[in-house]
Parts: C-alpha cells; structure tokens; sequence
C-alpha cells in the first residue's frame, strides 16, 4: 500500500475554560490548571489537569498523583453523605443522616465536655493543610489536647531545625538550586518534598552539579545520586559526626561565619555541680556576650563593631567559660568519631566517609564564589560582596523517624553551619516566614477553663522546664504527653499516643476522639491491630472506652469504620481552602506566596469541606470567635473566614491584596474582594525579596526590614545559629538536679544523656531486640508520596504491590527467591508476604512501599484487589510502646526529646514460610458504605 | 502492506535523559490523562478497581537494577515510548494502511478509522511500544501529542508533548533530531546519546541520555590534611588563624 496520511486537526480546541486552583494531591501544593469540558450531561467537568507555569512551586510541571487528580474526583470510594453508625464499630454499618443531624448529634456530644471538662475532646488533625485554622477552633473550643500528623512524621526535623537555626528543610527552606554545586541528601529517596526537589535535581545536574545520596534504598533520588552512601538505618548521626571530625580537624571549617552568625563565640560556663555549669554568659538584659577581639572587652553579641573572639576564655566569680567552638573541639576531634571508629556501625568504609568529608571541603571552600551584592548586617557593617559556599543539604523521614532523630538532624545541621553553608549563596536558603528563631514562636499553652478558650495556642517551642505542659501534681495537661519530661519539645503532638492512651486512661479518660484526615486503624497507626481493638474495646458497662468517635474523610478509607459519627470532606476541586503564612507555606527562597483553593466544580453529593464545617459546629456551639455578642455566626463558611479573619490586626490567613483597595502586601485590613484576585491570579499570590534581602536572612537588615513590612515580624529579629543549643541545657540541668522543676527519678538518667546542647549520637533503645539483627524500613512511592489514598485507578497501576525488598546477601542466606514469601518477625509481631530481591540495598535492611496493603472493604476496591490480598503493612511489627521494662511504666516508642515515632527503629528476623493464601495478618473485610468500583473506565468527558 | 515515505522533513523526537530520570512516572499519567481525552478513543482501564487492573498507557517507566563489576549496583528508570522509527516496521506491517509515518514530521501515527485490530504492528515492533485498547479494540501508540505541538489554540511554550512539559525532573526533551542545530541534536551530541537496541535496524529517532559513571567518590575526592591531633593543636591552629583574618593582630 503506498503511503498516504488523513487530514488531521491539529489545533482542537482543549477545553471551553481553564480554571487555576491548588493541588491536594500531597503537600507540595503545585498549581493546577484545571481543563473543564461540556459534558453529556450539559455541565461544566474536569477533563484534563496539568501544571500551572506561573506558580512558584511548580512552575508548570506536574507529578503523576497531580495528573491524576482526576481520577480522585471520580473515585467511587468517595463518601456520599453523613454517616452514623448503626452496626457494632468496626463493622463499617452505617445510615446516611442529614447534615442537620449529624451536626446536633455531635453538638450533643461536645457541648456538655466544653462547659464541663474541656480536655475530655481530643481533636487531632491528619494530612491537614489548615492548621492555623484547626488549632484555633480547639483553642476556641478550650481543649488542650490538639495537633496534626507531624509527631508521627518529621517533627525531629522541623524542632531541631528550629532550636538550632530558626528553620528547617522542607517548607521551611530549600537548597539554592542556582547555584549549588555540590547537594547531599539524606534519608529521602521518593517522597519529602516532591517536585522541587525533583525540579532542582533536575536544574543542577543540566549544569554538572554532583548529587551525594545517603539512604540505605537506593531508589528514586538515590538512584540518580552520582555517589551512593548506603548507611545502615539509624547511624546517620554518628557518619555526620565523623564528617564534623574530619572537617575540624583539618581546619575546613569557616572560622569568620562562625564568629559573625552563630553561638560558637558565645561563653559557657564550667562549673560542674553547679547550676550555673553549661549555661551561656549574658547580660543583665539577657543578651548573650561574647568577648570582643579588638577590645578584648565583654560585650553583647549584637553591638555595631563588634568582632567576636571564637578563642578567648572569661573568668568571672571563680568561673571559666569558654567558647562554645572550644567545647565542639574538645567533643568532635575525640577519636570516638573518627572514621575507622564508625565505619563498621555506619555501615560505610572509613576511606568513603574521609573521601566524601573531602569533597565537600573542596566545594565549599576551593570553589567558593562572590556575588556583587553589597549587603549590611545587623551590626551595621556594610559587606561588598555575598559569598558562596555551594554546599547545600537536603533531609527528611529517614534520619528523623528514629529516636535518636532530633540529635541527628541538629548533627547535620550543625555540619551546614561549621561549612558555612546556610543562608549563603549556593547553599542553603530560608523560605519565608522562616528564619524565625526559636524564642519568638509560641510557648505550648494547655490551661484548661471549664466553658472558656485555651489561654493560648497549643503548639510551641520550650525554652526550659517551666514551659512544660504539666498540671500542678506535674502528670501530663495533654492526652499525648507532649510537653513533658518524656519529650520536653514535642512541637508537634504526638498523634500516634493518642488512642493508645486514651484507652489506657493514661493520663486520663477522654469521651471523644474527633478527627481529620487520618487512618488510624490502618496504615497511620503503629500496632494496627491492637488500634482496632482499642477503638472497639469496652468496659464492664458495655460502654466503649472511647465513649464517641467523630471522623471527617472524603473516602471510604479504613478509619470510617470505627467512627459514630462521619462527616463527610469535598475533594480538593470542590472547597475553598488557603495555603497560608500563618499555617505551612509555600514560599520560595526569594518570594513570600500563598494560595488559595476554591470550588472549580460543585460536589455532586451531599459532602462538605471540612471547614466549613467546623465552623458551623462552632457556632452550634456559642465559640468565642465563631458567634458574636448576639449569638450570630461571624464566619458564613471558610471561604468567609479566609477573606474576614484577622489573626492580629491587620493579619489574616492570606497576604495578597490586603487592605480596602487591595494594593497591601502582608498587612492590611480585609478586602471583600480578595478571594476574586486571588482566582484572577491563578489562585496564587507572590510577593518577591528584594535582591539586596535574598541570602544571610536572619542577620541582614534589608530582610529583616522587609519582613517587618511584609507582616511576617513584628520587629526586626536579628538573631545567631545556636550551634550549642541552651534549652536542652536546662532540661539536663534539671535532670543534674537543679532548679525547682524537676523530673521524675525514672527519667533522669535519660534525660542527662539526651538532652545533651550539642549534637550526640546515642544507640537507641535496643531492648528485646536481640536476635532481630535486620532493619525494616517503608517509604511511601514518588506516585503516591503523601497523596490520601492508593485507590486511584490510574496510580494503583503503578504500585499495586509492595513485595518486601530484600538485600542480595539476606536471599542467599534465607535461600529466597523472587516470588518466595517470608516471615517477618519483630519482637512485637510477625507477617507473612512475597518478597522480591533488590541488590541496590544496604545489606543489613529490608523494606517496603508503605501503605500500598489496604483493608478488604475498604476504599472501594474489590475483594480480590493486590492491596487486600497481597498488600501488607510494617505497622504489626512495630509497637506504640517500648518493651516493657518491668517497672510498670508505658515507654513510647518515640524519640526522647521530640517524642517523633520511631518507625524507622524497627529490629525483625526474616525465615522463608509456605506461601499462605494471602499476606499474614489478613483481617475480615469491612462492610463498605459506599460499594465497590466499576469493572471498566473510559473516560471522556469531550465529544 | 504499507509504505514509509521515502524521507521525512523533519525528525520530531523524544531525547530521554537516564541520567536524570527519577522514576516518578509523571510522564506516564500526564500522558495518560492527555491521550484519554483527546487523539483518538479513550485509554481505557479494565478492572480499574479490581485484581489485575489493566488499562491503555501510551508510556511507561521501567526499572532495571544493574550491577557493574565493580562497586556497588545501581537502578536505572527507563521510560519507554514510541521511537518513531525512521524505518518503523510497525507501518510496513500494517494490512490496511492505518499505521503511517507523516511526512512533515515523522510521527508515526495510527489512523483509528482504519484500524482494524489485528495486533501485527504491536508484534512487529521490537520496543513493545504499541498496546491495543482493550474497549476501544483500536491500536494505541505514543503520537508525540501531534495535538498538542501544533496546537494554535496553545499557548506557543506548551506546544509540547504533555510529557515533556509535566517531567518534573526536565529528564525529557523535544525536537527535530533531524536538524544538527536543534537543541536536542546538540544535547544528543554532548552528552552521547544512543539509539535503543540499534541492531534491530529501525532506527529510531528518539535517542538515550545514558546514565554518567557513578560511584567513583573514592577516586576522584581529595583526603583532607589534618591540622590538629588534639584539642591543644585545635586551638594552636584557631588562634594561628585567627591573627590572619581581618581584623586580626597581626
């Protein structure tokens, strides 16, 4: 046949209307650009999404989750309407009610706690992106027993972050993509964040840039990695602490930036046994001294002129006090971290550790650079150039999710700041409204007032032992225990205690649980099985321990079955939502930003945002703030309070076009009209640094004039990296036995230990480990990083099974094959499942996809779906306690300081097992409240 | 049978960078969610919620573990798409003239109305990239978004494959390979970029960024000089340094 080609049309006509919103899809929150067709049925549908090129995240790319958004919109595991539980719970028996009823029913429930016992409703938050808004419902409502996910996610990184620099990676900051030449990463390979750092990758590797990956998987980011660094889980710190001994001991270290920007001129005293021993000489206005090199006199750190001496010693009262860098010499040169000492424990051969310390000596240092960019410091000298030392780092849930997590990210942090690294160029940038020190965010605030607001916000930083949350008999004022000796600087709640000690009654009963966003009984629970069982057990009466459940999803997810009471959420397309500046943002290194989302489709069900909904329920309930003086609701729904609150005159949830005509940045009265820019915009605000304002943030005055302008400060704060961090000083000093708050006797060895000012690294608790020599890991895939759900018809195409990777030497050894299934053992529990061989792989570890298994019933897949049949979790094998240790006491398995679960701890033993029917635990199915899925897709929504 | 055209005017193509490609499979689903709305019929997904859910993709990523003699294995993602072959024996194969090669630009396209489901071009084709859509009973192949590219109802920036402008990565690059000026034919250049399985003698126009040598930190890493032993040497040298500085003694 000869060749012959038809007409095409190469220019159809795309969509009718593209409307710009944000995705929530995970929490990098990219703009979309939303494609809506005419469909059949006249209406105005989703037909195509993809990335919007105009916004700060994303700049027009997209990840496949993203791209699949419309799949998600038409997930037939979406709930459908409120929910109250007729069956046994557990059961998955529901009635759809009205949301009239739903409502009063649970005004019914909480407004009796609120006049009476405001601590008996815990509320905790899941995936959710409005917690500025969350928290100060609880706050209204007067319940201190408030928090979102970061306790079982990454608070280790964001605490030690900002203890120790005034921010961390993540939201918080991100490695300068223009001009790094050398980037390390630690413990992410798939997820944390997800298209910016695959967008950086992408950008530094165009130009030659190198890549370090250090991860004992070697997948995803790794795998692009030029080197790999294939550490033994949980030793991160102790490597990073043998890289400080090779870079102090030959001098790669930058003496002037120390001496400028952090605490390592700042005087300690020595005086053991004494309460003043390790504490920081300061003024009588509380400033911390330092010893000027030209005067050789005391001075505030801050004063113009002044050129800190990082060698000089002070004697006052009989006391020494030396720098803080001679006490990191005297720590770091030891041989204790010398390569050949941790080269077997890390897992990684001493000449690696010694070559890749050299490596990052010579970028930092032989290939430093200048910027013609004259900047003036907060001492009021005047730098004609920026320089740059184009080291950056990058970490997550991989060095944090341990118990020795806090004290690994603060060693690592510690590492950018000995280089030099942070805040210049080529290294690492703060993202607005970070840097931020430690002292000027919140303290927790947990004093309970019967039928009153909390006295403040839950959530904050403690300074010392008087900032803990304890009732005056010293037992926890939280549910979780945050803010206690167990974990002084839980910043972020500990959400996987929660049920576990409201079953205990440890510290106390509660009567309902309300919460958002979390499925805690399945994959966000450790212990899953004995979670179920909590949030079904009852007491002698017959009444469940947990008296009500109240559980906003928008999905069929395995949570629902356990709740009375479920208040169905809208898809990301159907809500209005805001990425704000007083919640999680989303800046850039060289803009502020925030973002809204609003309803590019309505709900085509009887569901509704979340928020709104609180709202409501505020106003059922008479909340300070939510009613007026009359009674009247202040807020008609979220969109209302987004555009109305104001969090401090002039404040509120969104920066952009503030004031009556729009034209404020940052501060300014609300504008009616700001949701409307915001969707003429592309649902997205951007506010740029000014260039002179872009690198040494938190010492340059042009920032920190800038940020006062922009809203983000009240006053400038010019503050030092505290490379020796005092806060933890205090609690180890309470534990030595000084000052009137003290701990309980069972934690004061503990705390001597870990609460150390500068960076340790200590073996975690290895009890009952013995015999479980392999380390368990799960990460979740880059398609499903963080995305709610693994039900999408199009992802679960992907990754629809999670085998247990198993290293090369481990399936030799166990004489397994591809296919073969094992038991997995933990001193908690075993499974059985497939395994698959991956040689990429440190050879001492195993592990798995994570939250790929799912519950038969659940999300509406089938019966037979991979995920119910041979789907598993780790979650069995890893408990929310400690093994006991025989004095009566509930240890949770969190890390000491931050109270962070330690997933990542996780000891088992593998055997090869009879390949059972399915994966082992198999549990039965739930009753689905909203059926199960088509047998076929083709989806079109156009002609 | 059905003939190639004796030349093309340009070489459109796909420069796939291994190097880069993190294995996100954001390529596949923009991909998917393009093609599922325009060209042709829909890419169907059987038992979409089931045991063994099938559907259409016009892409996938693959992932291959290598392990080199020496040193440490590594993991490769390959993405893998229609090559447009410049001697594509998908078309030769075709009984009735539905699969073409244009002549502008030499996208291989299947012309769904002749289409009749028979197989022979997915059997033909060394790659495996074709994959017949199970409802529709039609061919489906990668057809370079020849919607999109052209597209005047586009902004000028987006008229690009769907998955060249979703790769977060930037690991996929469009062009005319034909063109030694192009952009891609110069990256192709710099960077050694390959032909996938040329023995088969189809040669494909979209070409391979292969991955740069890796783990080799040991060989090329300067050793550092101590300056110090002990504390007591530390602080020699802090203060030695120290005077050199500005503002320094001496």
């Amino acid at each position: 046949m000869s060749h012959r080609q038809p007409d095409l049309n190469l220019s159809p006509k795309v969509s009718d209307e593209v409307r710009k919103t944000t995705c929530y899809m995970c929490a990098c929150r990219c703009g979309i650009n939303v494609h809506m067709k005419r469909g059949a049925d006249g209406t105005q549908q989703v037909a195509y999404i993809e990335g919007n090129r105009d916004h700060p995240v994303n700049k027009g790319v997209l990840c496949a989750k993203g791209s699949a958004g419309i799949m998600q919109v038409n997930a037939p595991s979406r709930l459908r309407a409120p929910l109250k539980r007729v069956g046994p719970r557990g059961s998955g028996q529901f009635e759809e009610i009205s949301w009239d009823e739903a409502l009063e029913i649970a005004t019914g429930w909480l407004k009796p706690l609120r006049e009476k016992a405001p601590e008996k409703l815990a509320f905790f938050t899941g995936r959710d992106q409005s917690q500025s808004f969350t928290g100060w419902w609880a706050q209204k409502f007067g319940t201190p027993n408030y928090a979102a996910h970061g306790g079982f996610c990454s608070v280790n990184m964001a605490t030690a972050g900002i203890y120790t620099m005034g921010g961390s990676f993540w939201e918080f900051g991100q490695p300068d993509w223009d001009y790094t030449k050398l980037f390390i990463l630690f413990g992410v390979a798939e997820d944390h964040d997800s298209n910016p750092i695959k967008m950086g990758i992408g950008k530094i590797k165009a130009r030659g840039a190198r890549v370090i990956g250090v991860n004992p998987v070697r997948s995803g980011y790794n795998a692009v990695a030029d080197d790999w660094v294939s550490i033994t889980p949980g030793t991160d710190g102790l490597f990073i602490l043998s890289l400080i001994h090779v870079l102090m001991t030959a001098g790669k270290i930058d003496l002037e930036y120390l001496a400028r920007y952090t605490n390592a001129p700042c005087l300690v005293a020595e005086a053991p046994g004494t309460p003043e021993h390790g504490l920081l000489l300061r003024g009588a206005d509380g400033k911390t001294l330092v010893i000027d090199r030209a005067s050789g006199a005391l001075t505030p750190f801050d004063q113009p002129g002044v050129r800190p001496d990082l060698s000089a010693t002070h004697t006052r009262d009989g006391i020494l006090y030396r720098p803080v860098l001679h006490l990191m010499a005297e720590r770091y040169l030891s041989s204790d971290y010398a390569p050949e000492t941790v080269a077997e424990r890390c897992g990684i051969p001493a000449d690696k550790i010694r070559a890749v310390a050299g490596e990052i000596a010579r970028v930092a240092f032989d290939e430093a650079f200048e910027l013609d960019r004259q900047w003036t410091d907060f001492r009021g000298e005047t730098h004609p150039t920026m320089v740059g030392r184009p080291v950056s780092f990058h970490a997550m849930r991989g060095i944090s999710a341990h118990a020795n997590g806090f004290q690994t990210a603060r060693a690592l942090h510690v590492l950018q700041i000995l280089l030099g690294t942070v805040e210049v160029p080529g290294g690492f940038r703060f993202k607005p409204p970070y840097p931020k020190p430690a002292e000027i965010h919140p303290k927790p605030h947990f004093n309970v007032t019967p039928g009153a607001p909390l006295d403040g916000p839950h959530l904050g930083f403690v300074q010392g032992p008087e900032d803990l949350a304890l009732k005056v008999d010293g037992s926890p004022a939280r549910i979780d225990k945050a803010f206690t000796w167990e974990n002084p600087m839980s910043a972020h709640g500990l959400m996987h205690m929660v049920i576990s000690n409201a079953h205990a009654g440890d510290p106390y009963k509660i009567d309902t649980l309300f919460m958002y966003m979390a499925n805690m009984a399945w994959n966000s629970s450790m212990n899953t099985r004995s979670v179920m069982e909590m949030l079904t057990d009852t007491d002698e009466s017959g009444t469940y321990v947990i008296p009500h459940i109240i559980y906003s999803d928008a999905y069929s997810s395995e949570m629902v079955a356990y709740a009375d009471l479920i208040l169905p959420d809208t898809t990301y397309l159907e809500r209005h939502d805001c990425i704000s500046l007083l919640d999680r943002p989303i800046c850039e290194a060289d803009a502020l930003a925030d973002a809204i989302r609003w309803p590019v489709i309505a709900p085509d069900r009887d569901v509704r945002g979340f928020q709104s909904v609180l709202i409501d329920l505020g106003v059922r309930l008479g909340l300070p703030g939510f009613v007026d003086e009359s009674g009247a609701a202040v807020y008609a729904d979220y969109a209302d309070y987004i555009v109305n609150h104001e969090r401090k005159p002039g404040i509120g949830p969104l920066a952009g076009w503030r004031g009556e005509g729009g034209n404020k940045t940052g501060r300014g009265t609300p504008n009616p009209g700001q949701m409307a820019r915001y969707i003429e915009n592309g649902g997205f605000f951007v506010s740029h640094i000014p260039k002179a304002a872009s690198y040494y943030k938190p010492w340059n005055a042009a920032y920190q004039n800038w940020a006062v302008e922009s809203g983000l400060y009240d006053s400038p704060q010019p503050y030092l990296f505290q490379l020796y961090v005092e806060p933890l000083r205090k609690f180890q000093r309470a534990a030595e036995g000084h000052g009137e708050h003290q701990p309980p006797e069972h934690l004061r060895d503990r705390l001597k230990t870990v609460m150390d000012p500068l960076p340790i690294w200590y073996e975690t608790d290895q009890q009952g480990n013995a015999g479980f020599t392999v380390n368990a890991l799960t990460q979740r895939p880059m398609a499903m990083y963080h995305s709610w759900g693994s039900q999408n018809a199009w992802l679960r195409q992907l990754h629809g099974h999670n085998p247990l990777y198993v290293p090369t030497r481990l399936m030799r050894e166990h004489g397994l094959r591809d296919g073969d299934w094992a038991k997995v053992t933990s001193p908690h529990g075993e499974i059985t499942v497939p395994v698959r061989e991956m040689a990429a792989l440190n050879d001492a570890t195993v592990w798995t996809w994570n939250a790929i298994g799912k519950r038969k019933g659940a999300w509406a897949l089938k019966g037979d779906a991979p995920e119910a049949t041979r789907g598993f979790l780790l979650n069995h094998l890893i408990h929310e306690l400690l093994p006991p240790k025989g004095d009566g006491l509930r240890w949770a398995n969190s890390d000491p300081i931050t109270g962070q679960a330690a997933w990542f701890d996780l000891k088992v033993k593998i055997e090869k097992a009879i390949p059972p029917d399915e994966s082992q635990p198999a549990f039965a199915p739930l009753t689905s409240p909203v059926g199960q899925g088509p047998d076929h897709l083709e989806w079109k929504v156009g002609k | 049978m059905t003939e190639l055209p004796d030349t093309t005017k340009r070489k459109l193509g796909l420069v796939i960078d291994l190097d880069t490609c993190v294995g996100c499979h954001a390529c596949v689903i923009s991909c998917k969610g393009w093609n599922t709305e325009n060209y042709g019929a829909p890419l169907s997904d059987q038992s979409p919620y089931g045991a063994d859910p099938s559907g259409t993709f016009l892409n996938r990523v693959h992932s291959y573990e290598v392990q080199p003699k020496e040193g440490a294995a590594q993991l490769i993602h390959f993405p893998k798409s229609c090559l447009h072959c410049e001697d594509a024996p998908c078309v030769t194969v075709c009984p009735t003239g539905a699969s073409y090669k244009r002549v502008e630009d030499g996208i291989v396209l299947v012309n769904e109305s002749d289409c009749i489901g028979c197989g022979l071009c997915a059997w033909a084709c060394p790659y495996g990239a074709r994959e017949m859509d199970a409802a529709a009973g039609v061919m489906k192949k990668c057809t370079l978004c020849v919607d999109r590219i052209y597209n005047d109802t586009l902004p000028e920036e987006d008229r690009v494959p769907a998955c060249v402008r979703s790769c977060p990565a930037g690991a996929r690059h469009f062009g005319d390979l034909g063109d030694p000026d192009s952009a891609v034919s110069k990256l192709v250049v710099e960077r050694g970029g390959i032909d996938l399985m040329p023995e088969q003698g189809t040669k494909p126009v979209n070409k391979y960024l292969p991955p740069r040598p890796k783990d080799r930190i040991t060989e090329t890493a300067p050793r550092l000089t101590p300056v110090a032993q002990d504390i007591g040497g530390f602080l020699g040298w802090l203060d030695r340094t120290l005077e050199r500085l500005p503002g320094g003694d001496s």
